[in-house]
């Protein structure tokens, strides 16, 4: 048995917590403010398998097949649904993308059809389909409860036997050659040490901090902070909009119902970078320019009631890929997903979990095109598709 | 005390929930409000989230003043769509 340290309790470093300690490992969490705190929970809760290059399509097919299990695995509610993720097309050529997207993602087993907008109006009644041509569909595609999934895979992991401290601030490391001896860390005004065999740095917007602390480069994974914002509307009937539905050619905005309490959510692509890591603050352009859009793909939107509006950051990375990997002997990363972790954290955590303790791991999940050091290389992936 | 006593009335949230996460180890306002959904509701919390503070102080005790208010979201009372869209489109 090791001890392995983890910095970051949002669900990559939460969710990778239980994946070590279901196999047998000695886990400490660091959480400098609260658990979710950071990306976690102003995420918008959609989960797909729709991506257009093969290692997301892989990994998150296979995110999707432990997602349908995990309510059952970790016994806790976590309102997870496959309510599907529908993507429209506004022109012949994206009709012509949208078909070969389809074709790799099929290829890969996952089930996304195009569909007509008879359809598309079946599948979400508040659809304006005029100005769409067609539409790419996956029931397979969801949402689930970011808060609770997050408390579940928590609880969990504390009857494990993890030692998850929130409020508890990472401050330094001891190094020996390429190997971390030692996590210094800050509660409660008092520093202290631990002896680790290994750390993941989960830390995502503020991953970057974590690796120069390590004696690393600060961009050796460079990571950017931007603000993703989101609108909420009073509670509708249920049915309205259930799936993500998304015209990409719209600055990807986009729609979805809470499946908790049936607000719709709704996002769109205008990107601030934060002033600084504190900076959550929302701003007006972004409240009319989401709407806007919102109203144009469900019209009947612009009688609801808006009830809040937040924002979080899409920790992104220049092809907008996540750094998965190790940096040094004992030091690994999760971080940089750029707007995907969420999703992606059931493979990711046990991927990275396996890595740790086993050395190599049974997830399907590509090394080499999240190698952490591609950025130092000059070697950048085909974009990930991102929404907003 | 007997029968439910609510404490968020948009969302119906009773003190024994409430307390009921704390003894779990969920004493991060921040963390409560998400999990129960207080404060989550058109108010805001305006009523519940002096009254989650009191518990909280009582279960922990800590001084109220000590535990800070969760973040506000705008707006403070809920906006029709159509005020903000406004007459930018058609």
């Amino acid at each position: 048995m090791s001890k392995v340290a983890i910095i970051g309790g949002g669900i990559i470093g939460v969710a990778t917590a239980y994946e070590l300690a279901k196999l047998g490992e000695e886990v400490i969490l660091f959480e400098k403010n609260y658990f979710g705190s950071g990306s976690t929970f102003r995420c918008a809760t959609g989960i797909r398998a729709q991506f257009t290059d093969e290692a997301n399509i892989r990994l998150m097919k296979y995110a999707v097949e432990r997602w349908e299990k995990l309510e059952e695995e970790l016994g806790f509610d976590i309102n997870f649904r496959q309510t599907g993720y529908l993507f429209l097309a506004t022109s012949e050529e994206e009709v012509e993308a949208f078909k070969n997207n389809i074709r790799l993602q099929n290829k890969f087993g996952v089930p996304t059809r195009l569909i007509d907008m008879d359809e598309a109006k079946e599948i979400v009644p508040i659809l304006n389909t005029e100005p769409f041509l067609a539409g790419a569909w996956n029931p397979k595609d969801g949402k689930a409860n970011p808060f609770k999934t997050l408390f579940a895979y928590l609880f969990r992991a504390k009857e494990l036997g993890v030692d998850a401290r929130e409020h508890t601030e990472v401050v330094g490391f001891e190094r020996e050659g390429d190997v971390i001896t030692a996590v210094k860390f800050r509660s409660n005004g008092k520093v202290e040490s631990v002896k680790v065999d290994a750390v993941l740095n989960a830390a995502n917007a503020w991953a970057p901090l974590i690796n120069e602390m390590a004696g690393l480069k600060r961009d050796l994974v460079p990571i950017t902070a931007y603000k993703h914002q989101l609108v909420k509307t009073e509670p509708l009937e249920r049915g309205q909009a259930e799936p993500l539905v998304c015209p990409p050619s719209w600055n990807d905005a986009y729609i979805i119902q809470d499946g908790e309490d049936g607000g719709i959510i709704c996002g769109v692509g205008i990107e601030h970078r934060a002033k600084s890591l504190d900076d959550y603050e929302p701003t007006y352009d972004f409240l009319r320019g989401v709407l806007r859009y919102a109203t144009m793909i469900a019209p009947p939107l612009r009688y609801a009631h808006i009830v809040r509006q937040w924002a979080g950051f899409y920790a992104k990375t220049p092809d907008k890929n996540p750094a998965i990997g190790k940096l040094l002997d004992n030091f690994y990363i999760a971080a940089g997903f750029s707007g995907h972790g969420f999703m992606m954290a059931p493979a990711v955590a046990q991927a990275m979990a396996e890595l740790i303790a086993k050395g190599r791991s049974k997830v399907p999940l590509d090394w080499d095109w999240y190698d952490p050091y591609r950025f130092e290389r000059g070697e950048l992936r085909s974009s990930a598709f991102q929404i907003g | 005390m007997s029968g439910k006593v609510i404490i968020c009335r948009c969302n119906d949230v009773t003190v024994e929930e409430i307390e009921a996460l704390i003894d779990e180890g969920v004493t991060d306002i921040e963390e409560i409000k998400r999990l129960l959904r207080v404060g989550m509701g058109p108010c805001q919390g305006r009523t519940c989230m002096p009254l989650v503070i009191a518990i909280l102080a009582r279960k922990t005790g800590k001084k109220p003043d000590e535990i800070p208010l969760p973040r506000a979201r705008v707006p403070i009372r809920p906006v029709r769509v159509e005020v903000l869209v406004g007459g930018d489109d058609e």
